[in-house]
């Protein structure tokens, strides 16, 4: 990650398909390893914790979108429907069936991906536009489905509380204690997606995305590969849906809601499209910009407009803000936040000699 | 007292319709024309509402007035939209343009409560409240006086396309923006003129619909409904957006009225999007679309 080489000395395709391009890679990732699963739990407090595990999950579910737009050119406007779907799947195997988490997170994905393939089927038929506006309609269905039917939904306000992910006999009750949890899946679901995409099966999304009709004619067999991305993709929002209701500890439909979609859509916009690093840095930012803000106007706000108004204004901003920096790095800077960290390592590449 | 449950519930989902069809066909003269597609409609109208009401209440101008300062700013706002934010983007992919309109709505849905305040504000344009009964009929005038501004409007610009001038060189533009430009068209004059169009429709639909709902953030809400209407008629059809808008708007007034009781509410704004994929699996390109063929 903050290696720089100084030119293209690969001779063979492994070589360049490797995860680590030089060796030094390798130590950043234990570097970072240990910071992330030692240093940080050791030093941050409940709160600073709270937020990382936010940042996780947000981790996982922009990574998967990403998989489905970035890398196989499909659009889904309805991705906070799938995660619904693997929230309610997990809490009700947790309460009804009294399932542990290794087998209700993996349940709740698989069942988002089945949803996401059913929606996905489509896609052969309808492309740029129409897959946005049908999966738009996917995210309305599914929450009036959801909302509608007790036996989802749990009946009273369509939440079902979420019992604690139990450890080896060990319930893990506070922030500290789930992020070793979430933070770990959210690792497996990086690295998971990183070698997919190094894989066969990557290869051919992204072949599909820059010519549909060339991928078909090398061999690629179009709707099949297209169906798996939306799995694969849904798969990781039923995921991200899991974690965040063991977040929450309730699982409730008001929180995958056509805006949490479009949350997910500026990660991977202002990320940068056809990144996994790019899904990382946009998960941070998007998930930080409201913490941001509010830390910021309740420390300055005050001076302008009256308290009592700030909640609101807060509020307002916030979609001011956000609202502008999508427009912002679509018109500046359109391959987002993981072309920017590129333009640092190639400058950082030749300093200081830049020529 | 059967048939006459349907037929009232089948002329208000008509008044509906129409209402809602003044809204779509600003969706529809902006994808026609430059290809992009608006999700932020129902934010146009929303926001153009907000200016008027905002000034008819905060500052005191009479309606006509307010109206004027709305057009104006809807013009001058839609028409720096095209040159900032929509031009860079031509030929970029789906995804991006259709993002660049939502963080557009986000933006909106932001600072027209920030500027003019967030409770839902009247707007008075001089339709009475009482309602309309016809013999075993019974209408809110606004929703016909609404239904009549529509169908004036759409008139006027079926004409436009049809006839004028620049209405045939738009649709040329619609066409083919290559040849267009051989012919000598200016073309980026023109998608100009299509946003600017939009904020003008917007505002109408703002007007009618902020007097009969009430004038606050919730009316960008609308522009959901937008999308079950322009597929059904046809996405670059100004007489599809009038039927589909019409369909929907019965199914709507239908759903409520047979539905509703069934199943415990909530079928309304479900029921156009069910009808939509139903018609994206048949006939993707709607009523009166355009098939678009793709040749291998």
């Amino acid at each position: 990650m903050f290696h720089r080489e100084s030119g293209y000395f690969k001779t063979t395709y492994q070589a360049d398909m490797g995860l680590y391009p030089l060796p030094v890679a390798r130590y950043a990732m234990v570097a970072i390893g240990a910071v992330l699963f030692i240093l940080c739990p050791l030093l941050l407090d409940g709160y600073y914790l709270s937020i990382i595990n936010l940042v996780a999950i947000a981790v996982v579910g922009a990574v998967g979108l990403n998989i489905l737009v970035g890398f196989t050119g499909q659009i889904s406007i309805g991705h906070a429907a799938f995660m619904s779907v693997g929230a309610y799947t997990a809490a009700n195997l947790a309460t009804k069936l009294d399932l542990p988490f290794w087998l209700t997170v993996p349940a709740g994905g698989a069942m988002a991906a089945l949803i996401g393939i059913l929606v996905g089927i489509p896609s052969l038929r309808i492309k740029g536009l129409y897959l946005a506006i049908a999966t738009l309609a996917a995210q309305f269905i599914i929450e009036w489905i959801i909302n509608h039917t007790p036996s989802i939904s749990g009946g009273v306000a369509a939440s079902i509380e979420m019992p604690r992910p139990v450890f080896f006999g060990k319930e893990l009750a506070n922030q500290a204690e789930l992020y070793y949890f979430l933070m770990v899946i959210a690792v497996i679901a990086v690295v998971g997606a990183l070698n997919l995409m190094r894989s066969r099966i990557g290869r051919s999304f992204i072949a599909i995305r820059d010519q549909e009709i060339a991928a078909e004619i090398i061999g690629i067999n179009v709707f099949k590969t297209k169906l798996i991305a939306f799995g694969v993709s849904s798969f990781y929002a039923g995921v991200c849906g899991v974690m965040y209701t063991y977040y929450l500890g309730i699982a409730n439909y008001e929180n995958f809601q056509l805006i949490t979609s479009v949350d997910y859509l500026a990660m991977v916009i202002i990320g940068g499209l056809g990144s996994i690093l790019g899904s990382i840095f946009g998960a941070i930012f998007i998930t930080m910009l409201p913490i941001v803000i509010r830390l910021l106007m309740e420390s300055f706000g005050s001076i302008f407009i009256d308290d009592a108004a700030l909640a609101q204004v807060i509020a307002q901003f916030r979609l001011i803000v956000f609202g502008g920096l999508i427009i912002l790095f679509l018109v500046v800077e359109p391959d987002g936040l993981a072309k920017l960290w590129q333009n640092i390592r190639n400058y950082f590449r030749f300093w200081p000699f830049s020529y | 007292m059967e048939w006459q449950f349907l037929f009232e519930l089948t002329i208000n989902g008509l008044l509906t319709g129409m209402m809602y069809a003044l809204i779509a066909v600003g969706f529809v003269l902006i994808y026609k024309s430059t290809d992009a597609i608006n999700f932020a409609q129902g934010e146009f109208v929303m926001i153009a509402a907000i200016v008027v009401a905002g000034m008819a209440a905060n500052y005191g101008f009479p309606m006509v007035a307010a109206i004027a300062v709305g057009l104006l700013f809807m013009i001058v706002f839609n028409f720096a939209l095209e040159r900032v934010v929509l031009r860079p983007m031509i030929g970029r992919p789906v995804v991006s343009i259709i993002m660049a309109t939502i963080g557009l709505a986000l933006m909106l849905r932001g600072l027209g409560p920030l500027v003019f305040g967030a409770e839902t504000q009247p707007l008075n344009i001089g339709v009475p409240d009482e309602p309309l009964i016809w013999g075993p009929l019974f209408m809110t005038p606004i929703d016909v006086v609404g239904a009549g501004i529509s169908v004036m409007f759409l008139a006027i610009f079926g004409w436009f396309f049809m006839k004028s001038r620049k209405g045939v060189a738009m649709r040329a533009v619609a066409d083919s923006h290559m040849t267009s430009m051989a012919m000598g068209i200016n073309v980026e004059r023109y998608f100009a003129l299509a946003w600017i169009l939009a904020g003008v429709v917007a505002l109408l639909g703002g007007l009618v619909w902020g007097s009969a709902i009430g004038v606050d953030t919730q009316m960008a809400a609308l522009g959901l409904k937008v999308f079950p209407v322009v597929i059904l008629g046809g996405l670059d059809s100004i007489i599809g957006v009038v039927v589909g808008g019409l369909i929907i708007g019965v199914c709507e007034a239908l759903a409520a009225g047979y539905l509703d009781p069934i199943v415990g509410g909530g079928t309304k704004d479900f029921t156009p999007y069910v009808l939509m994929i139903l018609v994206l699996m048949i006939r993707p390109y709607g009523i009166f679309g355009k098939p678009i063929i793709e040749r291998i």
